[in-house]
C-alpha cells in the first residue's frame, strides 16, 4: 500500500454504507409503525419466508428447516399477503396488535455480496425486541438473508429469508414484521 | 382430596344445572395436577398422522400431556407410541424431532432400546448387574395405539374402552373430517413440519373455543375485513364464498356423554357447486369434480358441511384447512400447541399449494385469525386468576334447555344434541365430561409399575 485509498475497498465500504442506511431506515419505519411506508421498500414480487426449525441429528441437518413452497412455514408469502397483514393491524380491531406492540429492530454482522445480475445478497443477524400491554415481552433472534434489487439510489427487498433460532416458538404470535 | 374438590366437580365447580363454571378449574395448581392423572392419563390422545412416518424405522417425537413420546413405525411396519423416557433414570432416549432408526440409545448410561421398545442392550450386564437384571421387564413404556384412517391416537390406560367406543357418536362427524373432498376415505398427507408454540392460557381455553364458539365472531372483525380466503374475496373462510347463498342451519353438535363436539352447516337442499377459485383453473376443476363425486356418493348426507370441533380432551380438528391441533397442558397457566396440516395425497400440486398457503395465514401464531383467538384466551385466563375475580363463576348458560335430539334430521347420529346458530351447548357437554372424569379417582395409582417390577 502506498497510502492512496484502495478504490475497490472504498467502493465496497460505500456499498456497505448504503445497505446499512437502507436497513436503518427500514427499522425506523417498522419501529415507528409506518407500515405502509415499509411496504414501499418491498419489491412487488417479494418472497417473504420464515421456515420452522427442527432438532435433528448432528451432521444430518438436511431438512433442519422446512422448505419454502412445500412445507409448513411461519411465513411463505408475497406482497399481497403482507399488505393484508398491514391492513389488518390498521383496522384497530386486530386485538393481538391492539394496542400495537412496541418494537426495536436491531441488525448486525452485515455481509454484502454482489450478484451477477446487479442485485445484492446480504446476510445479517437480527434481534427484534417486542413489548406490549404491560408485561408481554419477546425477543426474536436469528439470521436474515436478503436479496436487494437496486432502485435508483436505494434498494427494494426482492427476497427475504428469516431463520429464527427457535424450534418451539416461544412467543404466542408473529404479528410483527422482520 | 384437596379443599378445592371437596364440593366435587359435577354440580360443584362445574354446575350443569345453572350453566355456571368456577374459574378455579383454569388456574388452580391442585386441579391441574389432578387433571394430568384423571383426564390425560386415561383418555385417548392424538399423537400424529401415519403420513408423518411413512417408512419402516421412521419416527417423530410427539407429546401426551406434558410428556414426550416417540411415535414410530418399526422395521416391520407396526406403529408404536413409547414414553420418551429411559427406564433407568428417565433421560430422553430420543433427542431429535424426527428421523429414522431401529434403535434408541440412551445418552446417560447407554441402555439401548429397540424400535419395538425392548431393552436390547445394557452395558456391563454381566460384570456390574451380575446378569440379574431381567431385561424383559425394563423395556420402554408403551401406550395403546389406534390408527383411525391414518389419524393416530394413543392411551395409557388399559381400562379405557377401545378408540371407536371412546369416539362414540362423533363418528359421523369425524368420518366426515377424515373423508377427502370427494367423499372417499382416501389418503391424506401431512405437510412437512409441525407448528409448535406457547400460549399463556390454560389448555382448556383453546379446546372449548374450537369445540364450538360461533359467538366469538365479533373478535374476528379485523380479519373479516381483509382478504384471507383463497377464493380471493373478503373474508376468512373459503366456505363463506361457497355457502353464503344457501338455505341452511348453522349447527353446534355435541356427543354425550363422551364430550366430543362438532360444528358446521346443514344445507336444506342439494345445491350446485358454487364457483370458488375462478382464477385457478386446476384448483377450480379439482374442487368442482370432488363436489359432484361427494354428492353422488353420499346423497343427502352430503348436505352436511363440517367446520370442525374438539375430540375430548385436547385435540381440535378443523375441516377446510384440514388441521389437527393439540392443546398440550404445560402447567395451569400455559398451553403448548402442536398443530399439523394435511392435504389429499392425490390432489394436484396447485391444490396443495392453495391449501398450504391458506392454513399458514389462517391458523397458528402467524395466522391472522388465531392471533386474535389467542388474545382472547390469554385475557380470559388472566381473568380467572384474581382473588376477587375467582369468586365469580363464568357463565356457560347460553341456549340451555334448547338442545334438541334427532333434529333437524334424524341421520345426524344417536346420542347427539344440536342447537342452532350460537349456543354454549358444546362447551357444557365438554365440561360435563371433564367433571365426570375428574370426580372419578384413579383406580390404580402410579405404583403399578413398581409393583410389577418387584414381582
Ligand atoms: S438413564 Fe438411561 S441408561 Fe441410565
Ligand atoms: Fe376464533
Amino acid at each position: 500500500m502506498d497510502g492512496t485509498p484502495d478504490k475497490v475497498l472504498i467502493d465496497r465500504l460505500l456499498l456497505r454504507y448504503r445497505v446499512e442506511q437502507f436497513y436503518i431506515q427500514e427499522a425506523e419505519l417498522l419501529d415507528s409503525r409506518q407500515f405502509h411506508a415499509w411496504l414501499e421498500l418491498l419489491a412487488d414480487d417479494i418472497r417473504y419466508w420464515m421456515p420452522l426449525a427442527r432438532n435433528q441429528e448432528s451432521g444430518k441437518w438436511d431438512g433442519e428447516y422446512t422448505r419454502e413452497g412445500k412445507d409448513l412455514n411461519w411465513f411463505d408469502e408475497g406482497k399481497f399477503e403482507l399488505e393484508q397483514r398491514v391492513k389488518q393491524i390498521m383496522t384497530g380491531l386486530h386485538w393481538a396488535e391492539e394496542p400495537v406492540s412496541r418494537t426495536s429492530h436491531m441488525y448486525s454482522n452485515l455481509q454484502v455480496e454482489d450478484r451477477e445480475d446487479g442485485s445484492l445478497n446480504t446476510r445479517c443477524r437480527f434481534l427484534v425486541y417486542r413489548n406490549r400491554t404491560e408485561t408481554e415481552t419477546d425477543f426474536f433472534v436469528g439470521k436474515r438473508h436478503d436479496t436487494l434489487r437496486r432502485d435508483g439510489d436505494g434498494f427494494k427487498v426482492a427476497a427475504r429469508e428469516i431463520f429464527l433460532d427457535q424450534s418451539v416458538l416461544l412467543a404466542k404470535n408473529l404479528t410483527i414484521f422482520f | 382430596m384437596s379443599v378445592d374438590t371437596l364440593a366435587g366437580y359435577t354440580n360443584g365447580l362445574v354446575n350443569l344445572d345453572s350453566g355456571l363454571i368456577s374459574r378455579d378449574i383454569f388456574t388452580r395448581q391442585s386441579i391441574y395436577d389432578e387433571e394430568l392423572e384423571r383426564i390425560f392419563a386415561r383418555s385417548w390422545l392424538f399423537v400424529g398422522h401415519e403420513s408423518q412416518i411413512p417408512e419402516p424405522g421412521d419416527y417423530i417425537l410427539g407429546k401426551m400431556a406434558e410428556e414426550s413420546v416417540i411415535f414410530n413405525r418399526d422395521r416391520h411396519g407396526k406403529l408404536h407410541v413409547f414414553l420418551n423416557n429411559c427406564r433407568h433414570r428417565g433421560m430422553r432416549v430420543c433427542r431429535y424431532d424426527r428421523g429414522n432408526s431401529t434403535k434408541f440409545a440412551c445418552p446417560f448410561h447407554a441402555w439401548v432400546f429397540s424400535d419395538e421398545g425392548k431393552l436390547v442392550g445394557v452395558p456391563k450386564l454381566d460384570s456390574a448387574y451380575h446378569n440379574e437384571l431381567d431385561r424383559s421387564k425394563w423395556g420402554l413404556i408403551e401406550a395403546r395405539v389406534y390408527s383411525y384412517y391414518g389419524y393416530v391416537f394413543a392411551c395409557w390406560d388399559e381400562e379405557t374402552p377401545d378408540f371407536e367406543t371412546y369416539l362414540g357418536d362423533l363418528r359421523f362427524y369425524f368420518d366426515d373430517y377424515c373423508e377427502l373432498p370427494d367423499g372417499t376415505h382416501g389418503e391424506w398427507e401431512a405437510f412437512g413440519g409441525t407448528f409448535k408454540w406457547r400460549v399463556p392460557c390454560n389448555w382448556k381455553f383453546g379446546a372449548e373455543n374450537f369445540a364450538g364458539d360461533y359467538y366469538h365472531n365479533p373478535s374476528h372483525a379485523s380479519v373479516d375485513s381483509i382478504v384471507l380466503s383463497p377464493a380471493g374475496v373478503k373474508g376468512r373462510h373459503t366456505y363463506d364464498t361457497i355457502t353464503r347463498k344457501r338455505e341452511q342451519y348453522l349447527l353446534n353438535i355435541c356427543v354425550t356423554p363422551e364430550g366430543h363436539t362438532s360444528r358446521g352447516q346443514l344445507f336444506k337442499d342439494d345445491y350446485e357447486y358454487m364457483p370458488t377459485y375462478q382464477e385457478m383453473t386446476v384448483v377450480e376443476d379439482y374442487f368442482r369434480d370432488c363436489y359432484a363425486q361427494r354428492q353422488a356418493r353420499l346423497g343427502e348426507k352430503s348436505r352436511w358441511f363440517g367446520h370442525g370441533g374438539t375430540i375430548f380432551p385436547n385435540v381440535s380438528y378443523s375441516n377446510g384447512v384440514q388441521s389437527m391441533g393439540t392443546w398440550h397442558p404445560s402447567g395451569p397457566h400455559e398451553t403448548q400447541v402442536w398443530r399439523i396440516f394435511l392435504a389429499p395425497k392425490s390432489a394436484p400440486d396447485e391444490v396443495k399449494d392453495v391449501l398450504r398457503h391458506y392454513v399458514i395465514r389462517y391458523q397458528g401464531p402467524s395466522g391472522l385469525t388465531e392471533q386474535d383467538d389467542m388474545e382472547n384466551w390469554g385475557s380470559a385466563h388472566e381473568g380467572a386468576r384474581g382473588t376477587i375475580a375467582r369468586r365469580y363463576a363464568y357463565n356457560y348458560g347460553m341456549g340451555m334447555g334448547y338442545e334438541r335430539k334427532g333434529w333437524p334430521v334424524d341421520w345426524l347420529g344417536g346420542d347427539v344434541y344440536a342447537t342452532e346458530d350460537v349456543s354454549e351447548q358444546n362447551q357444557r357437554a365438554y365440561y360435563a365430561r371433564w367433571a365426570a372424569l375428574m370426580d372419578q379417582p384413579p383406580s390404580a395409582p402410579q405404583q403399578r409399575e413398581t409393583a410389577a417390577a418387584a414381582e
